[in-house]
């Protein structure tokens, strides 16, 4: 698993990237009330803003962490958002991509790393 | 950057783990463990404690009633001992400087007047009205609930004798606390200030109970944003006045243009005219459909498509008890009523439904 400083996590699964946000970052939010995700086929670019989670307090938005194309969504996220509370490693990831450059990878954090990160 | 400061329970909301935020200068618990969710619930079905001593604290001598009723469209004079009448600091312009409870005891008055407003609103007392006493070292609490009753009355058995704006002093172990049944969140109970020396051996007292839990600001928000209550600072502001905010009803009948002591207070001009003749703009209730929140500042329009704003959202989040998103809009009121309201939010027109406030029933002792 790879971090970002936006706290997302991302897993490689076949040729895609699964992408969600960390167990800090669902603490941190709080109770997740509502999320919006991009439509399937998308481009973006990175930090790109490119889904919308609102928690009772307060919106928030999640970058693309990465160049590349949307190629899924997690639509069980925008029936149950608190499925982000609930399983934010597991059910909860909110999109797959496809990676224009799949060693851009290689340059964001490990676990360790990530860990350090949040202390 | 300015220091925080702390209320007298700091370290007891560390202790329930309290997750701190600046608020109006102080270093406030927003939530405990559990969530807003789970708090905003709780309240709602047992008892809740909120921590509200960042609020202002104010007594004046009963002589200054007729001076202090010049500053508000409130029957002061005629207020009863024992009781309390929410009340409004209103500007010259018709405008609202603050919103605050007024309550008369026996050898005084007793004010409480919001957090971001109280050293203005203390200046204003002094410049028209003498011998104003700021409290200092005294906590205010909040015990809000279904169930704060039962609570409180094992500790004071006469609170359960209070009806709904009722004021009261009683002895707690030696301490004098300040009592009134009034609150903040839609459900019935107390407000309690409580000297500073005794202000966590109370609240311990009640937290022990199984009934009460602490709750944060979060949920106090999205308690009084689901009981319809305007908060100061959004849906009130130096703008906006209490006819457009729809606290008409706040307009002690005394005061009004065919009252005994009618007019007399800053603004009276405005107010009057829009009580009698309609104001340019009103408070609403809105139910975005859909799940997507509307929170302060969204723009509202008249149609799916084009058209100038009508207003904007003044408050909005989730409503817990509702199930759904909740809001309060400020709108042009040539808007008819019941007529379908755009939100515009990222980009995107949503649709909210014109809904009767409040949200959520109150269940007030009356």
């Amino acid at each position: 698993m790879k971090y970002t400083e936006e706290h997302e996590w991302l897993r490689v699964e076949d040729d895609l990237v699964v992408v969600g946000i960390t167990a800090y970052a669902a603490e941190q939010l709080g109770d997740v009330v509502f999320v919006e995700l991009p439509d399937e086929g998308t481009q973006v670019v990175k930090d790109d803003e490119v889904a919308v989670i609102e928690s009772v307090k307060a919106a928030s938005d999640i970058l693309a962490p990465l160049d590349g194309e949307i190629a899924e969504i997690n639509a069980a996220l925008v029936d149950t958002p608190a499925l982000v509370n609930e399983d934010p490693l597991g059910e909860a990831w909110f999109f797959k991509m496809k990676l224009a450059d799949l060693s851009a990878l290689d340059d964001l954090m490990d676990e360790a790393a990530y860990n350090a990160l949040i202390g | 950057m300015t220091e925080l400061k702390r209320l007298p329970l700091h370290a007891l909301h560390d202790e329930l783990g309290g997750k701190f935020v600046p608020f109006a200068g102080y270093d406030m618990p927003v939530q405990y463990a559990g969530g807003v969710m789970a708090e905003h619930l709780w309240c709602r079905e047992k008892a809740g404690l909120f921590d509200v001593s960042h609020m202002g604290q104010v007594l004046l001598p009963v002589d200054q009633a007729g001076a202090l009723e010049a500053l508000v469209p409130v029957d002061v004079i005629g207020l009863g001992v024992g009781r309390q009448r929410y009340g409004l600091f209103t500007g010259e312009n018709g405008g609202v400087l603050d919103d605050l409870m007024i309550a008369r005891r026996q050898d005084d008055l007793f004010l409480v007047v919001n957090a971001a407003c109280k050293a203005a609103d203390i200046a204003h007392l002094q410049a028209h009205l003498t011998g104003v006493a700021p409290v200092e070292g005294r906590a205010l609490l909040a015990l809000q609930g279904p169930l704060a009753e039962t609570a409180l009355a094992r500790l004071l058995p006469d609170v359960a004798a209070m009806r709904f704006m009722d004021v009261a002093r009683m002895d707690w172990q030696g301490a004098d606390l300040w009592l009134s049944r009034s609150g903040y969140t839609g459900e019935d109970g107390f407000e309690i200030s409580v000297p500073g020396a005794a202000a966590d051996g109370f609240a311990r007292a009640l937290l022990e109970m199984a009934e009460v839990a602490p709750i944060g600001l979060g949920a106090r928000d999205s308690l009084r944003l689901e009981a319809g209550l305007p908060l100061y600072g959004q849906d009130l502001s130096e703008e906006i006045s209490p006819i457009e905010a729809r606290l008409g009803w706040a307009i002690s009948k005394i005061r009004r243009a065919d009252g005994a002591r009618a007019g007399g207070f800053p603004g009276a001009v405005r107010i009057l005219d829009e009580m009698a003749n309609g104001a340019p703009r009103r408070r609403v209730g809105l139910r975005p459909e859909g799940r997507a929140p509307m929170r302060a500042g969204v723009p509202l329009f008249a149609t799916a498509e084009g058209g100038v704003p009508i207003g904007l959202v003044t408050s909005g989040g989730f409503g817990p008890s509702v199930g759904g998103p909740v809001a309060m809009g400020l709108i042009d009121n040539n808007t008819p009523d019941g007529a379908m309201i755009y939100g515009e939010l990222r980009g995107k027109r949503l649709p909210a439904v014109q809904v009767a406030l409040p949200f959520y029933k109150q269940s007030y002792k009356r």
